[in-house]
């Protein structure tokens, strides 16, 4: 497969899976800003939302939910916004017609000609839960089709992988809104907005339900992190997600018959997942560990760019 | 369709069932194809209006129909043009013996922007230079059809012949069952085998081939992936490939791998910046090395847009008797060269009544069609031929056969041309159908789609 294709399907399917992340992300930030104001911690939910993006808060201070959720859909200058990551996605598959699926490539397209009709700012405005629900449903479509009629070649495992390290990323971002939320951690840990703000961290991911079929048991931030850290079941989790980024580097190694550097990095940050204790991680600092699982994931990245040549060699 | 405004005989059973369809729902129709068209994201861009990058050009519902002896007619024409044109081609690159007869005039070979001096003298597989043609002809009456030009370069509109018959299939899927018509989507398959009969001797085994495209911003570029993806060979841009080692490599997962054929979807200027334009960023630098050496095989060749002049073409008929000896099954319509001062002096006469082109120039870009223009345009125009006259030629307008078209109004006679894609490789393959375009303004002569024209399916009755 070309590198240059490896590399826009891989751009792909993170571009779609940010899409979607982003839409959880606010919503989130949404339900957090239905609760009384914290009063501490960061200024407002919304901003902890743009921080957990990865915007420093001096970049932009937009304050009421309408101004965060254009910025956060539609502003061309922000390059994470819902709106860019669908054109960019829609680039990259145009970039290589030939190796996406007519069903993908209806996907992406469809979702981006919606996307421009006045409807759909209109409902950014004045129903953002179901707009929300709207953008996560195109991600949901386009791994629908690329599940259902993309050939399990090298190029399946470039746009699983691309799915994988985002979703990691963001999974990982989601849950330090929680610690941008309640600077000083420490102080409200267990009073009744601590608690709904952790449910509100699992509703974003859609995984209230199965929580309670995992754990059997209440709300503790422990769990909560638990289930979206460590537990291999959870379909957001980092650990996951690294299993699902080791075998598709494996895999890729089989095809190709030469192990690259990259699959070596993802084994040994997939060894920290599974030996890992959320005792432990709570107690040494969430945040901490998740800014360096970031600094990982993100390398990781790069080293699958190296392997495979996505800049040309 | 309509001579003496009575509708043609293969156009009968189509008829009816328009009308028992009625406007109302083919209105709706049209508008489910349009959604299809864009939801394909069958685009053409337009260069620059400032419009639409991704614009749609306009389909018409109504087919055109060709018996099946128009066709075999129309076939037995074009592939004839096709032998006559390749081995012209291939002549003015040896020994130029056409030349050194007197049929053509060696100024308007070897003077021509297309020639190619670094190809004289190779011997690409089949001794084919040009291995897709597309012939555009229009017809003036019943069994007459004229050509009005020959593509050898690299001709565009195949993807619309074959998405326009999946269209009309989706949404008329009752005419294709009572009718018999001839199927086109045969076109990728034996466009793969044209360029797996081409390989390079060397390349051993299945051969690698890839098209190559200027990229996703190419007003064509629709059709170049399409054409990829319908063969199952990579789509690559110039930034994926290099030369090493005498080969052709393209940058892949696995490192390097080998290039045997190259489709290549951009002009020669741009092929090879250390041969031709040294800005080409499109390119690939030493692919005419690779070329010469023959490790490559390149289609269409390197120097086949000699052929495809509008003042070569009108030597195709005497090609045609010269090397092939044969008479002429396509009429070429007759062409006045303003280079030649008694033409240049009926031509200047005569601007309110003729068609006249740029030499090099394509598209429908810079022709002065007489009838419609006014008179200061024409007066521009004559300025222009008096300054350069090597540069035009002009035709007559020809009383061109129409073809019912949907327009805002209903159903209406509109002008159309036809452009069957001819293969030419270890043999000539021509799939039975072509690209039919139609000029949607009322009265108007010029149907390239940069000139607001459309498309149409176009049905070759089965015998």
């Amino acid at each position: 497969m070309l590198s240059r294709t490896a590399a826009n399907l891989f751009w792909l399917s993170r571009y779609v899976e940010r899409a979607e992340n982003m839409a959880r992300l606010m919503e989130m930030g949404h339900r957090m800003a239905m609760m009384p104001a914290a009063g501490q911690g960061y200024r407002s939910e919304w901003q902890s939302v743009l921080a957990a993006a990865g915007f420093s808060p001096t970049d932009y201070i937009p304050l009421a939910q309408a101004e965060v959720a254009d910025y956060l859909v539609f502003d061309p200058a922000n390059p994470s916004s819902v709106s860019n990551c669908l054109e960019q996605a829609r680039n990259n598959a145009r970039a290589m017609r030939t190796a996406i699926t007519a069903d993908m490539w209806d996907a992406i397209n469809s979702a981006h000609m919606e996307l421009k009709k006045p409807a759909l700012r209109y409902m950014v405005r004045n129903n953002l839960p179901e707009f929300l629900d709207w953008v996560k449903r195109q991600g949901a479509l386009f791994r629908g089709a690329t599940d259902s009629t993309v050939l399990r070649n090298d190029g399946y495992d470039f746009l699983r992988l691309g799915t994988f390290l985002e979703r990691a990323d963001n999974t990982a971002r989601l849950l330090d809104v929680k610690y941008y939320v309640l600077l000083p951690e420490t102080s409200v840990v267990g009073d009744s907005r601590d608690s709904y703000q952790w449910t509100t961290v699992l509703r974003a991911v859609s995984a209230l339900r199965a929580f309670h079929w995992v754990y059997k048991d209440n709300y503790t931030p422990l769990l909560i992190a638990d289930f979206l850290i460590l537990n291999p079941l959870s379909p957001r989790s980092l650990t996951h997600c690294y299993a699902g980024i080791t075998d598709h580097l494996q895999r890729l190694a089989r095809h190709y018959g030469r192990r690259s550097s990259a699959a070596a990095e993802a084994l040994e940050t997939y060894s920290i997942l599974l030996h890992g204790d959320m005792e432990d991680i709570f107690s040494a600092g969430l945040h901490d560990f998740l800014s360096d699982f970031l600094v990982r994931n993100a390398a990781l990245s790069s080293s699958i760019a190296e392997s495979y040549y996505f800049g040309g060699q | 369709m309509m001579s003496d405004d009575k509708v043609r005989e293969p156009y009968q059973a189509l008829v009816e069932w328009m009308e028992a369809t009625g406007p109302e729902q083919l209105a709706q129709k049209r508008e489910e194809a349009e959604t299809l068209f864009r939801k394909i994201g069958i685009t053409f861009a337009v260069y620059g209006d400032g419009g639409d990058p991704e614009r749609l050009i306009p389909f018409d519902l109504i087919p055109r129909i060709f018996t099946a002896a128009e066709w075999r007619l129309l076939k037995r024409g074009v592939e004839q043009r096709a032998r006559a044109l390749n081995a012209f081609l291939f002549d003015v690159y040896h020994n130029a013996e056409i030349i050194k007869a007197g049929v053509i005039p060696g100024e308007l070979v070897f003077n021509n922007a297309a020639f190619e001096p670094s190809v004289i003298g190779i011997d690409p597989p089949g001794k084919v230079y040009s291995h897709i043609i597309g012939v555009d002809i229009v017809r003036v009456s019943e069994n007459e059809f004229y050509v009005l030009e020959d593509n050898c370069r690299t001709p565009s509109g195949v993807s619309y012949m074959l998405e326009n018959r999946e269209i009309m299939m989706r949404m008329f899927p009752e005419l294709f069952s009572q009718l018999r018509i001839e199927p086109v989507d045969s076109y990728p398959e034996s466009l793969l085998k044209t360029l797996k009969s081409i390989a390079p001797k060397g390349c051993g085994g299945d051969p690698c081939i890839v098209v190559l495209t200027p990229g996703a911003m190419n007003s064509a570029y629709y059709e170049h992936s399409f054409l990829a993806d319908q063969m199952g060979v990579e789509l690559v841009e110039g930034q994926d490939l290099f030369v090493e080692n005498g080969h052709v490599y393209m940058r892949t997962t696995r490192g390097p791998a080998r290039v045997d054929v190259i489709y290549r979807r951009i002009d020669d200027a741009y092929l090879d910046p250390l041969c031709f334009r040294p800005d080409s960023v499109l390119g690939v630098p030493g692919l005419m090395n690779v070329y010469r050496a023959g490790n490559v095989a390149i289609c269409s060749a390197p120097g086949a847009g000699v052929a495809d002049d509008k003042a070569v073409y009108t030597y195709v008929p005497s090609m045609i008797r010269f090397y092939l000896g044969e008479e002429p099954i396509l009429n070429n319509v007759p062409t006045y060269q303003c280079a030649k001062p008694d033409d240049l002096q009926y031509v200047l006469a005569h601007l309110s009544e003729l068609v006249v082109k740029e030499v090099h120039g394509s598209g429908g870009y810079g022709m002065l069609v007489g009838p419609a223009a006014s008179r200061e345009e024409i007066d521009a125009y004559a300025g222009r031929i008096r300054a350069n006259p090597g540069e035009f030629i002009a035709q007559p307008t020809l009383s061109l056969s129409s073809c019912p078209t949907f327009v805002q109004s209903g159903i209406a006679p509109r002008h159309v041309d036809l452009r069957p894609f001819c293969l030419v490789g270890d043999k000539i393959r021509l799939t039975p159908g072509g690209l039919t375009r139609v000029a949607l303004k009322e009265g108007s002569l010029v149907v390239n789609s940069s000139q607001g024209g459309g498309v149409k399916d176009t049905w070759i009755m089965a015998e």
